[in-house]
Formats: C-alpha cells, structure tokens, sequence
C-alpha cells in the first residue's frame, strides 16, 4: 500500500524560500509516520533531514507538524493519519533545514527558568521524606521530555518570541510544586515578568499538543495562582 | 580547521558523560553530543535502579554483589562489582538530593521493586531492590542530570558527531568532531577525553536501541589500535515489543506480569523454578526461542505473549503507565485485557572499550591505562556486567564510574596531564578524507540498503543461539557488506545539516562493530551469560574464564590477547534460579 506524504522542504543552500515535495511511500497501517519519512530518507531522497532517535515517543527529538497539529512523527501511526500525510517543520522557530529548526532559544529559555531543585537546608544522609501525596502534585509536569510541540503551538509564542512559553512554565511548575524545593520565590519572580507566565491567554493548544499527556494550561494556571498568592 | 582547547572534554551526553562532567565543573570542561542532552538514550530506561536502601524490605550490598556477580555468569571482575554495589547507596541519595523525583513509600522514603536476577540471601527469592519513578526512571534520571549541569553551568557542544580519536604516542591528545548544522570539523584538544557515548544496539534489526547508537566512539577507539573487551557477549531483552523491538520493561514482571506460550502456559516455571519469569534477560531470552523452537510460539510463530491481565488497570497506569501506552500506540492493544505479542530484543553492549575501575581506558592485557583516555557506560567493560548485565544495572554503572571516571580526570587534570602536541599533520585529516570520499561519489546504491542487510545478517547469524558455521557465514557476508559500503553513494552533497553523509558514516562504526562482535563470538568456544554457542552448549571454566580482548591490526587482521577475571568474594558455581 502507498500513503502520499507531502514534506516541506527547505534547502537553505539552494532555496530561497520553502516548497512542497510529494512522495508515495509503501508503508503499512501500522506504520509510523517516522517510519515513512525514513523511507522517503532512505530510498527516494536522502537529502530530506529531520531529527529523530528513540522512535517511540521518549528521546523528543521528532516533533513536526504532522496534518496542521504537533506530533512527535514516531508516536503516529499512518492509519490514523489520513490518505495524504503532510509534515511541516514547528512553527515559531528559525528553519535550518526541512524539518529541523533551531532548537537554541526554545532550551534558552528552559534554562532560564532555573530548572533544577534549589535547597537552603543541607540534604539529610539518606532521602528527604516526600509523602505520596507530596509526590503526586508534580507528578504530571516531570513527564516533559522537551520536545517543544507545546511551545510551537501556541499563537502567543508564534506572536511574540520573548515568552518564555508553555515547556518553560511546566518545568518550573515542576519545581514550584515539589516539597523538597526552595526555588519557589525566585522562580515565580521570573514568570512574573512581561515575558513571563501572564502572557497566556489560555487558548489549550499547549494541552492538546502535548504528546505526554501534560496537562500543560492546568500547570500554567497554577503557576498564575502561585505568583497571584505571593503578591497578596 | 576549528580547534578548541579544554582540560577535559567528554564525548557523550547520557548518564556516564552527564555525572562526569558534574564532577568536572569547576575545571574548563566541555560536553559534546551529537544528539541535544535531554535526547540521550539513558532517557529510555524504564524500570528502576538498583541500590540496597532496604526500605521495603531487608538488603546488604553484599547480596546485590552475588546476584550481579552470578548474574553475569562469573565472569564480573569483582572488584569493579564490589565497588559498584557498595557506591550504590550514596549514588541513589545523591540523585534524590538533587530532586529525582522518587515514587515513595506511604512514609515517605523511596520505593522499591523487583527486577529480574535481584535476590535476597544469595539467592534465595526475590527482592525489593529497584528504586522507581513509574516506569520513567531514566527519563528522570537524564533529566536531573542535566539539571545539575544547567546549575553548574556545564559548556555543551550540541549536534556535534565525534568521528576520531587523536592518539600521539599511546597517549590521549582530544577528538574531531564534525557539527551537523555547519558541516565543518572541528578539532578539540584536551588533556583528559572521556568516552561516554552508549551502545551501538543498530547492528542488529529488531532492537530497543534508538538510532543514534551507531558506536562512532567505540569503532575509533578500535581503529586507533585499542582493544575491545567481551565484545561477544551482548543482551538480547526478552520483552521487545513484537518486530518493533521497543522496550516493555522487565519492571511488568516486577510487578507481576508473567509469559504464556501458545498453550497458555507459564513456561518459566519449567526453566527457572525458584525466580520463574524473574529470572535473568539471557535465560529468558533463550527459553523464550525455545518455546518457539519446540512449535509454542503463539500460532506457531516466533513470539510469545506477556500477560498483564491480573495486574488490572490501577497497577498499570500508576506503575507501568508508559508500557501500557506503548501498547496501545503500537500495538493498538489494551494490556489490562489481552496478552501482549513480544520477542527478544538486542538491548545492551557487556562488551566494549576495556577500562580501569577509574575508567581509565587499558591498551592491554596487563591493564597498561592510555594517559588521558576514559570510558565508562555501556561504551565502556570495566567490567561488571560479565557475560549478561542484570536489568537496573546499566543506570548503576554509568552513576558509579561516570562519578570515579571524572574523579579521576579531576586528579589527573591537577596533577599536571598535559595534552601531547598535535604535531606532523592535520589532526582532522583522517576524517576529512573520509567525509570527501564520500561527498565525491555520485553513482552506487544507498547506504540504508547495506545498513539493512546487515541488520538483517546479524540478527539471523548472530543473535540468542550461534554456531560456528552461521558465524563463518556471517564473517563471509560482513566481508560482502565492506565491500559494498565502498561503493555506497549519498544524495546530499550539501554542507548543512546533512544527515544523510552523517548516517553513511555511522554505517562505517556499525560494520567495524560487527566485525568485533562476530568475530569475538567465533573464538569463545563455550556458552556463558549472553553468549550461547550452541556447538558448545556448556560454560567452560577451565578454558573460558576469562576475558578476550580483540584488536584490529593494521592489516585489518584481528589479534586476541586474554585478561584473567577478577575473582574476590565468590567462586565460580553452577547458575541455575
């Protein structure tokens, strides 16, 4: 069976501008759309490039705009993907080459949220003690595997490019709500700036995008309310 | 030509490379990826890490020595065990006090659970031993990692593919490395070089590998006249999902799921009467093709099932909730109500590039270290894995001697390690020629077709069960496939992110360690752990109880030398669970 895959293609040693190329690829149903742009790579023209890894939805290398909607190419399967599949780089961000953007100023701002436990207290000589459900209140925004399709869905990010985005405010959320961190202060003043947390209008296709599962509006909310409680 | 000059540069950015270069903070320090960090494939790791906390239950590090030391069938250098299980605590608190996020006990310490091979009393049953976070451990794991190395502000060189090792008279001088959105090589001079790169799990077909473990960094270490160690003994995982090969961790069986062949048997009570489907991944890999072999495949065919049906769905989506996604993306199947279709898959490297128990990289039999050249992860065989690495350790191996390996650069930076000159000729000059050998070509078939043949070839001649005759034909056939990759031609003959010349090259380390492994398993004549000749079904302690180190001559010949295990606290016994 041959699916149609329509690419974007950009070659920026060659093109002056993005076009589209059609292949017919034979893969199965139950294929993944990774696997058909591999054969696209592989057989019929291997200067198409895109980024991939783990090929099962952990490594996050893969996210594209697969059909208008941002999926990791490897967690989509043909048969759930319609009779003509079409994949675009993610949006809002500089294309270097077909599929693959550059992914610098996305880590920039993971990083600048501080994302790694802060502590005043000295660690004990076994474990801190974290109660289940102490536990549980982060648990969904440790899922994130930084794969940018939250933040290149979201029609603030695309607008303005110093927000700090939805991956950002989940991995600070994910620090916020740990009860072993003492970051909290510092990180809520840094989301509380003009780049920061208030530039969500939540519109959910951060939520929708996120092939974790995350609940990403929900954790933005909730970093709305921490920053909103420290100012009273 | 680009040259950058550290103290210390390390080659890899999974676990091993993460914790050394933590250790190395305060020195001029430099991680280079061909991946971005948070893609390393030490994200994938599931099921748990192994530490004796004993918060489930009674635990002594001596009891986790035995079961790695019996686990990799005797031939673990003990010491480097001993060292590992005894480091095991403080590395687990060290990853809580940097904010792993722990599943816990309903008093709040980490929870622990049983993993395949991890016993009590020597033996005796299974024990709690695996500290968790769902089925995500690695993902956590990487995660904190790189979170340490944002706050100590670590210099990453992302999307740069190390391509050779610069070697000046036996000692380590740095690494060229080609960067993918440029294409331009840059050459990086350092005093200590650290090779943390990962696995090289591609040279079979069905793996739970990701697609950057190509091996660059092993095949240049052997291309530059070091020896690889063990390289015969590699882990088939017996839960790959069927034909895709991705992992459903051996934590399922931790928690309760078991095997059923097409008679809805549970066939490890028959192999493994004391651990059942706990037993190690070589011994269930095997028994797994046996059922097939003997026609209880499901339908005849060559998978089995595992069944998760009585685990019901709140142990699954609370404990095992990304498996139970696999399954249902992959396999469109939902695991709390059918039996789930898998196979063995190739999973893990024991061999590799021969070190210290300060990772220090050996040139010898006799241990004689390369100044300045370290490896530690699965790139590396210090060894503690032995002949089959039991489920956990890999995530304990790359904490403990990725931690001792950037100790030890530390020390040897301080204590004077001077980086030998570069002199007489262009240090990138090797991997120029190869990169424009390549770029030149315009007629020949694609590399992806060798690369397939290849996977395909060892996967049939080089897999769970060897012979000396399908291991001839597989030398035969490797002979054929390095043949045809001079020949192979690439489309892109561009400068910019040109993927397709980076996999042509990758296809040149996937041949070289090919080469190793078919080799490696041709001269050991006996069975042990993951290597299973069944010409010679039986480990042979009187011959074989030792390691062989393989070296490629200039030639292209293989020389193999022996290195006596390490033997301390336990003698060899009979392995049976």
């Amino acid at each position: 069976m041959a699916t149609r895959f329509r690419v974007k293609r950009f070659n920026p040693e060659r093109d002056q501008a993005p076009h589209w190329e059609t292949y017919d690829v034979p893969v199965e149903p139950t294929d993944r759309v990774l696997d058909g742009l591999h054969y696209i790579k592989w057989y019929l023209d291997g200067t198409l490039a895109l980024r991939r890894s783990c090929a099962h939805g952990i490594c996050g290398s893969d996210a594209m705009l697969i059909n208008g909607r941002n999926q990791l190419a490897c967690k989509v399967l043909v048969r759930d993907a319609g009779e003509v599949i079409s994949v675009e780089p993610i949006r809002g961000m500089r294309v270097i080459k077909d599929l693959v953007v550059d992914m610098e100023p996305f880590f920039e701002k993971y990083r600048s949220v501080r994302p790694y436990l802060i502590t005043e207290h000295p660690a004990p000589e076994r474990e801190r003690l974290q109660s289940p459900a102490d536990r549980e209140r982060y648990d969904d925004t440790t899922k994130c595997i930084l794969c940018a399709c939250c933040t290149t869905a979201c029609p603030i990010y695309w607008a303005d490019g110093e927000y700090v985005g939805p991956a950002a405010i989940v991995a600070a959320h994910r620090f916020i709500f740990d009860s072993r961190d003492e970051g909290a202060a510092e990180r809520l003043e840094i989301l509380a700036e003009r780049s920061g947390v208030f530039r969500c209008r939540t519109t959910f296709n951060c939520t929708d995008a996120c092939p974790r599962g995350i609940d990403v509006t929900r954790a933005i909310q909730d970093v709305k309310r921490g920053i909103l409680g420290t100012r009273l | 030509m680009i040259t950058h000059t550290y103290d210390a540069v390390i080659v890899g950015a999974g676990g091993a490379g993460l914790r050394a270069a933590i250790e190395l903070a305060g020195h001029k320090v430099a991680v280079i990826t061909k991946l971005y960090p948070t893609r390393s494939h030490t994200g994938t790791a599931q099921g748990g890490i192994a530490a004796p906390l004993g918060n489930m239950e009674e635990d002594h590090w001596e009891w986790y020595m035995f079961d790695t030391v019996k686990g990799g069938d005797y031939l673990v250098d003990q010491d480097a065990a001993e060292i590992m299980c005894r480091e095991s605590v403080e590395i687990v608190y060290e990853l809580e006090h940097w904010g792993l996020p722990f599943d816990r006990t309903p008093d709040g310490k980490i929870a622990q659970r049983r993993f395949g091979g991890h016993t009590h009393h020597f033996g005796q049953g299974p024990v709690m031993r695996a500290c968790h976070s769902a089925d995500r451990t690695g993902h956590m794991i990487l995660q904190t990692l790189y979170q340490q190395c944002i706050k100590h502000d670590v210099t990453f060189f992302n999307e740069f593919q190390v391509l050779d090792l610069l070697v000046e008279d036996g000692a380590c001088a740095g690494v060229v490395a080609y960067h993918i959105d440029s294409g331009e090589l840059h050459t990086f001079h350092a005093k200590a070089v650290l090779l943390a790169v990962g696995g090289f799990g591609r040279i079979y077909k069905v793996t739970s590998n990701a697609h950057a473990l190509t091996g660059e960094g092993v095949a240049a270490a052997w291309r530059r006249g070091l020896p690889l160690m063990d390289m015969e003994f590699f882990q088939f995982h017996p839960t790959g999902i069927y034909r895709l090969g991705i992992l459903l961790s051996e934590a399922a069986r931790g928690e309760g799921a078991v095997f059923l062949n097409d008679r809805g048997e549970r066939f490890m009570e028959r192999y493994s009467p004391t651990l059942k489907d706990l037993a190690p991944r070589d011994i269930c890999s095997r028994c797994i093709y046996q059922e097939i072999r003997e026609g209880r495949g499901i339908g005849g065919k060559d998978y089995v099932y595992l069944d998760f049906r009585h685990l019901g769905h709140e142990v699954l989506e609370k404990k095992l909730p990304d498996i139970t996604e696999f399954v249902r993306v992959y396999q469109g199947l939902d695991p709390a109500r059918e039996p789930v279709p898998i196979q063995p898959t190739a999973h893990y490297a024991m061999g590799g590039v021969p070190t210290t128990v300060d990772a220090e990289v050996i040139a010898d039999e006799r241990n004689t270290p390369v100044p300045g050249l370290y490896a530690a992860g699965e790139c590396a065989c210090v060894s503690v894995h032995g002949a089959n690495r039991l489920g956990t350790n890999s995530l304990m191996d790359i904490l403990v001697f990725g931690r001792r390996a950037g100790r030890h650069m530390a020390r040897f930076i301080a204590a004077g390690g001077r980086a030998p000159a570069l002199v007489g000729h262009n240090p990138d000059s090797d991997v120029r020629e190869r990169i424009e050998r390549l770029l030149a070509r315009t007629a020949g078939e694609p590399a992806a077709a060798v690369r397939a043949d290849l996977q395909a070839m060892m996967m049939e001649k080089v897999g769970v069960f060897r012979t000396a005759r399908g291991l001839e034909e597989a030398a035969a056939e490797l002979r054929a496939l390095r043949e045809r990759y001079a020949r192979v031609k690439i489309d892109d003959h561009g400068r910019r992110f040109n993927t397709d010349l980076l996999e042509a090259l990758e296809l040149g380390a996937l041949l070289d360690l090919a080469d190793a492994t078919i080799a490696s398993c041709l001269h050991r004549t006996e069975s042990r752990g993951g290597h299973f000749r069944e010409d010679y079904p039986t480990r042979d302690d009187a011959n074989w109880l030792k390691h062989a180190l393989i070296y490629r001559r200039e030639d292209g010949r293989h020389e193999f030398r022996h290195k006596p295990v390490v033997i301390t606290r336990f003698q060899p016994q009979e392995r049976t669970y």
